[in-house]
Parts: structure tokens; sequence; C-alpha cells
């Protein structure tokens, strides 16, 4: 079925919004098409995640747009790049990735998108508002926003985030619409292990096991811990997007659209319920470790989505003393750095041995200057990648555990 | 003799070559390396097949959108498939054909079968795929 077109849709494709809008706006077509969206709708924002290079194809449709004088219509966040351009001294990967990862993200600079990136957009000002239409990339971000804010969009990527920016426009379809987001399934945790000090823990359990199970039916999630904070969801999303396609779950009592159960399935029955006991959460954590404890470490990795300044103040207290026994890297944004910076903060950071990287992230490409051994991080979604990625052994664990063993040098728990 | 089936364009273009038939469904990204054309995903049953001007047939797409650039990178070295023939509309595998096509005029047609067809198609060895803006005809 044809897809329905405005007289501004109209108005892109003929090219009179410019020649970079009417090739973005061919391809929106053909996409909405191959996903059955009936129509297009205005969109707010958009956060792009073309930033990081995965070959030449990268840079020459990024440069494409530029040459046809492409400019966003909408603010327009971006995602990680393959180099910090705030530290380049860190990267130690091949001649390519180095010049054309920086040179493709100068060229979404040049497009008018923000020199955001963050896979963290919605810990800037530019955090999406409850019920506003947007196109975002990167899993971790469409999750929160749909989750935690209350946001609309589908799991936007490659070239097609950016399409929606030049035009301002998104097919809708999916979880744009009122009805697609309701809940699916009922999981109720029953217990959380009691040695679990952390919201935390049972956040990244839950949501792996939700990414698994659940992968693209919408979870409503009960019982979760009181003291579930934030970056809590944050760390539940993203592990879920990691082991599954979810795109949005609902928390019931935490999370906007879920003030209720009866809310989150919006009155239906659900088609499946899920019980997770406090042995399931424990196997599940411990699942996401590839080596046992006691296990010497050459790094620790925090920040998988990008350390928020909370963590940062839950993570001071820990630091000071003797340097750590092996690397500490933390992955942050710009936004982050400069209140660190305020605060004397990311002085005190490098006194204790941490290495801040901005624009980027420690299992996207090569800034560990150790990878010989295995890595520790409280980071479900860094578990979940980093051993393929960067082809490195794994430890999971609690921001507290994590603190520890970096300064242990080899895997301890609390 | 030579049978003629209807089928839905999703990426315009001609392509007539052998058939390489997924068993299972790819992530490009992660199962596809683009310097080779060849699969690399660890835990599909064809690994190491060479899929390089080779009509792929395959019922669903499946994994990251960063397959999207993974294909059309592909295409652009001249790794890539001849075409494409899917059983369920796929976004990811969609904008990866038509920005090679966009970009640099490498054309892998993209068409969508028809249930019924899927039997014949999945054992003609052989395909020729014609797909125009309007209607796509499938050749075995």
């Amino acid at each position: 079925m044809p897809v329905a077109l405005s007289s501004f849709d109209q108005s892109l494709l003929s090219g009179e919004q410019g020649e970079a809008a009417a090739f973005a706006m061919r391809l929106l077509v053909r996409f909405a098409e191959a996903v059955g969206a009936e129509r297009f709708v205005d969109i707010e924002a958009a956060h792009i995640d073309g930033c990081l290079y995965l070959g030449q194809v990268s840079l020459d449709f990024a440069e494409h747009l530029v040459r046809l004088g492409g400019r966003v219509r909408v603010a327009t966040t971006l995602n990680v790049g393959s180099v910090d351009l705030i530290h380049p001294e860190l990267f130690h990967g091949s001649e390519e990735i180095g010049r054309g990862g920086a040179r493709l993200m100068r060229a979404h600079e040049e497009l008018g998108c923000v020199p955001t990136f963050t896979c963290a957009p919605y810990q800037t000002m530019f955090r999406p508002r409850f019920g506003a239409q947007i196109a975002w990339a990167e899993s971790n971000a469409i999750v929160f926003a749909n989750s935690v804010l209350g946001a609309r969009t589908n799991r936007y990527g490659d070239f097609i985030d950016l399409c929606c920016a030049l035009t301002g426009r998104a097919p809708y379809y999916g979880l744009h619409t009122g009805e697609n987001r309701r809940a699916r399934v009922l999981v109720e945790i029953e217990s959380v292990p009691e040695e679990w000090a952390e919201a935390g823990l049972a956040c990244v359990a839950v949501g792996h096991a939700i990414g698994r199970r659940c992968s693209d039916r919408v979870p409503a999630i009960t019982a979760l811990p009181a003291s579930t904070g934030e970056d809590d969801l944050k760390a539940l999303g993203a592990v879920a997007a990691s082991a599954g396609a979810v795109a949005l779950f609902h928390a019931v009592g935490l999370t906007p659209e879920a003030p209720t159960i009866e809310a989150a399935f919006q009155g239906r029955a659900p088609e499946e319920v899920i019980r997770l006991s406090a042995e399931d959460l424990r196997d599940t954590i411990g699942r996401l470790s590839t080596v046992p404890d006691g296990t010497p470490l050459t790094a620790v990795s925090l920040g998988t989505p990008h350390f928020s300044l909370a963590e940062f103040e839950r993570l001071m207290p820990l630091i000071d003393g003797a340097p750590p026994a092996i690397d500490v890297y933390v992955n942050t944004h710009r936004a982050v750095l400069e209140e660190l910076q305020r605060r004397g903060w990311d002085e005190r950071l490098r006194a204790a041995g941490v290495t801040l990287v901005i624009d980027t992230c420690t299992y996207v490409t090569a800034v560990m200057r150790d990878m010989s051994g295995a890595v520790m991080t409280n980071s479900g979604k860094w578990a979940y990648y980093a051993p393929g990625n960067i082809g490195v052994d794994v430890a999971f664990g609690s921001l507290a555990d994590c603190v520890a063993s970096a300064w242990a040098g080899k895997v301890v728990r609390l | 003799m030579t049978v003629r089936l209807k089928a839905t364009t999703l990426v315009a273009g001609s392509a007539a070559a052998e058939t390489l038939v997924l068993l299972e469904p790819l992530s490009f990204w992660g199962g596809l390396d683009s310097e080779s054309g060849r699969i690399i995903d660890q835990w599909h049953p064809q690994k190491n097949a060479v899929m390089s001007g080779r009509v792929l047939v395959m019922r669903a797409g499946r994994g990251s959108s960063s397959g999207s650039s993974v294909l059309a990178e592909a295409l652009r070295r001249g790794t890539g498939p001849a075409g494409i023939v899917l059983l369920a509309r796929d976004a990811i595998v969609t904008v990866g054909a038509m920005v090679a096509a966009e970009l640099y005029g490498k054309s892998c047609p993209v068409v969508l079968a028809s249930e019924a067809d899927w039997t014949a198609i999945t054992a003609a060895g052989s395909l020729a795929i014609d797909a125009q803006e309007e209607a796509a005809t499938i050749e075995i």
C-alpha cells in the first residue's frame, strides 16, 4: 500500500526544501513502505547514531548530504563517535578509523547536529518531553526515551535517523501510536537477593531477563526495589536492548505510562506472566561474568551508557587515597565533563588514576591501553557486547565491587 | 521450463545468479564481513559461506540496524549479493540496498516473494529477478 504524503512531504520529495531533504525523503518513503507505515508524522527531535565509522559508506553518506547542502530541521543530538575529540591521544586504532571517524563526526556537525557525542542524550538539555514524537537511534537511548520519559520513537538506526532529522518527519507506525505502547507481558519480581545493597544489580538482572524472554513484546515490571532511580532504569533498559529487541518497558509505579498495572496494559490482560525469584536474578548476574572471582584484571570500565553526574557523585567518595592497581576508565559526555571541571572533580579523578573517556566508549573503539586480561564493569550492556566486540573476558559487579576490584587488581566482591 | 512468479519490489533493479538460501535469518552487523562477502556469525549454520554475486534468499532479516551500513559497504566493495529475495518486509535490508544504489549506483534489487512460492524459490538453484518500480517478477 502506498504511503499517504502530505503537501509538505511532496514538497520535500520535489526538492523545494533542498536537494538533501529530497534525497532523505526518497529513502524515508522506501523505508515507510518496508515497515508498512501509512503516513508520516512531525517530529520534535532526532538522535543520530551515524558517527561510528563502519566503513567508507558511513563517511560517503554524510558527506553526500553535506555536499547537497543538507541541514537538520529539528534539534538533533549525536551518538558516540569512534574517537574522543577532547582526548584524541587516547585513540590507538587504525589510521583509517581514526581519521575517517573524526571526519565523520565533523561532517555531522556541518549538517547542523549538536556535537553531544553521547549515548545518553537524555542526560543533556535535549531531554525530550513526555509524549513528544521523536526519531531516536541507539538502542539504550530509544528504550530510555520511550520508557522513562514517555517520548515516542521506534528503533531507528543507520541512515534513516538522519533522514528523519533532515526532513523533520518520521513514518507513523509502531511505538509512535498509543495502542502499540500497551504492555503485553507481566514481569513479577517475587524477591530480590538480600545481599544486594544497590538497586542497580536487580535492574540489570531484570533487564537481561526481559531482553531474552520478551524480545519486542512490551513488558510491564512490578516490584522493582523501592530505591530504583533513573540511573538504575537506564541500566535496565540498556541491557534489555542488548539481549533483545526491547524498545519500551513499563515499570509499574515508576515510569510515566504505568501508574498502575491496568494503565500499563490499557485495560487488557497480559499475554504471559513471567515470575522472577531471587535465585533467577542471582543466576542471571552470575552468567554475565566470563571469569571467576579472584581473576586478575587489566582494567575496570564504567559508564556504559555514559556516566551521569549522579553516578560521579556516588563514585567520588570511593576513589580517594592510593591509586588503583589497574587502569580505570569512565565513559561520559561533554556536558558532564563541564560540570566535573566546574567542581574540580576532573583533576581529582585524574590524580586518583581514573581516565575519563569523552565522545566515545571503551567497547566500540580502541582506547583501552591493555586488553590482555579480563576487564570488570558495572554495565550489563558492556558485559554483553565487549567479549564479542573487543575480545576481552568480563567480570560484572556493582559499582562498589568494581572500585574495590580496581584497587585490588583482581575480581573481589564486597 | 521457465516459471515466472509475481513479487513485490522493495528496491528496484534486475539480477540473475545462483542462489544462496539462508537456513536462518542473518544479522549483517556482526554476521557479514564486508571485505570478503563471507558469513562470519559464529552461531549461523552457514558460517563461511560467501554471498558475493549470489541471489540471497532469506525469510527475514535480523539484528542491529547497523546491518544497513554493513550491507551498503559490501555492495560498495563489490562483495555483496547480486539481489535479495525476502519473505517478510525488512527495513534494514531495504535501506542498505537503497543507499548503495543512491550513493554508488550499485544495484542490488530486493523483492518480497509470497509464501506460496517459497518452496519453489528455495529449491531453484538459480533465479532471475526483474524488479520494476510498480511490480516485480522472479524467474525460476
